[in-house]
């Protein structure tokens, strides 16, 4: 199965002081879909998130870009400019700014000492940043300081805020945890709409979110690829029915 | 939304209002003061300048620099050079004859130029500034471990400037002036233009540092402070933010110092070392770190009190400093100008609870119609 892919890994080996948290892993992501990576605690999900991001440095092996531009290289703010953008798994906004000044930050297309300084943010992104406050539903409290709202409505500022990028890639960090089950599904939607254009990568331990929401699921385990499939596929393995299970009974 | 337009609106008004009067009153104050309290007092506005630089840095930033001290000397030392040089009249200065050199070193050749002893104030402090804090910040070095370097330039250029007298006039420092620009610096009209230029500087700096804090930039100051690394993973890059801040603040130390100089007639090592750029720190966590008239005031009202304390009791003061720090950090952690503001919020929230009460009308409606 040879799709296009937007993202592919090859062979990404992490090691942190003799322990490998990612071993060899090839994982590709296709364009414009919903990707989860789920897998026991420990399995080097996260960290195989922070390689892609360039948040940490691969020791050996490549990132591919859309085939064509190798990313363990580059730092987090040059692959952030690429078109791929991370959240992590506590929300972080700007809590001191409100709402709309938080996407405004995050839409600029020139980031720059200078552009802050002289370049006003113009009716287009303005427009902009508008839609999207309506995407995430908080267009009643884009006055209100980020750092009054809900965890739930942070997580979605967050969101937010990686959106009005246009990114080609999201990386998602555990994005419902903590939520309530309407914001869960609330979320789960927002992806859903999401990937009409973009592509996910949905880091999750909510397995009823996964199974609601999944089009494709790979399982990580001990830093390694397990499986890759859909959840269907994914439940019925008994490997990974292993992995989840032996790590219960212990 | 437009309604909290037209609060903003009237609030900066007298915002403006208070500003230009006490603007006027120091403008004024030559006339009722005597030599002596207004060389005191030019020297508290060009501490004053430094503080504008710290709360830029610290306030809006979160980088704390405790080595304000070496920006503001680098700037002190380029104008007495230029005096010294003027005094000695073409001759070696003084202390260089002493200590038995016999030509002018090559950095002290630029600064016979008033010219080029303008742009050097400037531009030395920045680009120290941005080369050490662009290495710093690239290589992620933040809080308490810059803080910790910040002292560590202090004790570098101290010692080198008192380890090289006959360059430097080690720890007596350059002193020993005569004209400016062939004017008399002990004349009387003089120090009072002198006086008028430096707070032409202050007013000129605080709009410029007031512009910034009115645009983008701000925002993406205060974004470093409470969470660069989301900062980084929406595509800045903080390091060059943080470099940029902390050159500006350096130019005005800088700048603050060559004016200091004018004012007092001396720099010395003592003047720039560790204490001093502690000390600089404490003015504007007194006045509010998140204000820059806060620290304009703080850098005003403490140096004033410590004029007057160690007049009255020289060995009370530096209790009273602590004391006052250690106030402001427990209960006024936004110093003076937080406390203000907070009242200023509570008097606003009950008017308007008032108003809604007496008249019974739709608040928000009244308002925007203004």
């Amino acid at each position: 199965m040879k799709t296009t892919s937007i993202l592919r890994s090859e062979k990404v080996s992490v090691e942190f002081a003799g322990f490998k948290a990612v071993n060899e892993v090839n994982f590709h992501l296709a364009a414009c879909q919903l990707h989860f990576l789920i897998g026991p605690n420990g399995a080097g999900k996260t960290t195989f998130l922070d390689v892609l991001c360039g948040k940490v440095k691969a020791k050996r092996g490549k990132v591919w870009y859309k085939e064509n531009v190798e990313l363990t290289k580059k730092k987090e703010h040059q692959i952030a400019d690429l078109g791929i953008s991370r959240k992590f798994q506590a929300p972080s906004i700007f809590p001191k700014l409100t709402v709309y000044e938080n996407l405004e930050l995050a839409i600029q297309p020139r980031k720059g000492v200078w552009s802050s300084l002289f370049e006003k943010t113009n009716k287009d992104l303005q427009e902009k940043i508008q839609h999207h406050l309506q995407l995430i539903e908080l267009q009643s409290r884009a006055e209100q300081m980020a750092g009054a709202l809900s965890h739930g409505e942070k997580q979605w500022l967050e969101i937010g805020m990686m959106l009005v990028q246009e990114p080609n890639v999201l990386l998602l960090d555990e994005p419902v945890a903590g939520m309530t089950d309407v914001e869960t599904e609330k979320t789960g939607k927002l992806l859903k709409e999401i990937t009409k254009k973009q592509s996910v990568i949905v880091v999750e331990h909510d397995m009823e979110f996964v199974r609601t929401f999944s089009e494709k699921v790979t399982v990580m385990h001990q830093g390694a690829l397990l499986m890759e499939g859909t959840m269907q596929e994914v439940q019925e393995d008994e490997r990974v029915a292993e992995v989840y299970l032996g790590q219960r009974a212990s | 939304m437009k309604q909290g337009l037209g609060t903003i609106n009237r609030e900066s008004q007298f915002k403006w209002i208070v500003y230009m009067l006490i603007l006027g009153m120091m403008l004024l104050a030559p006339l009722f003061l005597s030599d002596f309290r207004l060389m005191l007092l030019a020297k508290y506005v060009s501490f004053a300048i430094v503080a504008i630089g710290l709360a830029l840095i610290w306030g809006y930033t979160g980088i704390l620099s405790l080595g304000h001290g070496v920006f503001f000397g680098l700037g002190a030392y380029g104008m007495a050079m230029y005096l010294k040089l003027e005094a000695s009249g073409g001759k070696l200065p003084d202390f260089m004859v002493w200590s038995g050199q016999n030509e002018l070193p090559w950095f002290w050749m630029p600064f016979s130029s008033f010219f080029l002893t303008l742009l050097l104030i400037v531009i030395v402090p920045m680009g120290i500034a941005y080369g050490l804090g662009f290495l710093t910040f690239r290589n992620r070095i933040q809080g308490v471990q810059f803080t910790i370097l910040t002292q560590a330039l202090v004790l570098i250029v101290v010692t080198l400037l008192i380890g090289q007298q006959a360059f430097t006039g080690g720890s007596n420092g350059i002193t020993g002036f005569k004209t400016i620009l062939g004017y008399s610096l002990s004349d009387p009209t003089v120090k009072r233009v002198l006086y008028w230029i430096t707070i032409g500087v202050l007013a000129l700096l605080f709009a410029l540092a007031y512009w910034m804090t009115k645009s983008r930039f701000k925002r993406v100051l205060l974004a470093i402070r409470d969470g660069e690394n989301r900062l980084r993973f929406i595509g800045y890059n903080p390091a060059v933010f943080k470099a940029f801040i902390f050159a500006v603040s350096a130019g005005f130390a800088g700048i603050a110092g060559a004016l200091f100089v004018l004012h007092v007639g001396i720099i010395s090592p003592s003047m720039m070392g560790i204490v001093p750029s502690i000390e600089m720190v404490l003015w504007v966590a007194i006045g509010g770190r998140n204000s820059l008239s806060g620290a304009v005031l703080g850098a005003l009202l403490i140096n004033y009190a410590k004029t007057t304390f160690s007049e009255a009791y020289p060995s009370l003061w530096l209790f009273l400093l602590g004391g006052l720090f250690v106030i402001s950090v427990i209960l006024l952690p936004r110093g003076f100008m937080g406390l203000m503001k907070d009242g200023m919020q509570k008097i606003k929230k009950r008017r308007k609870r008032e108003d809604a009460n007496e008249n019974n009308i739709d608040f928000t409606f009244g308002e925007s119609k203004r």
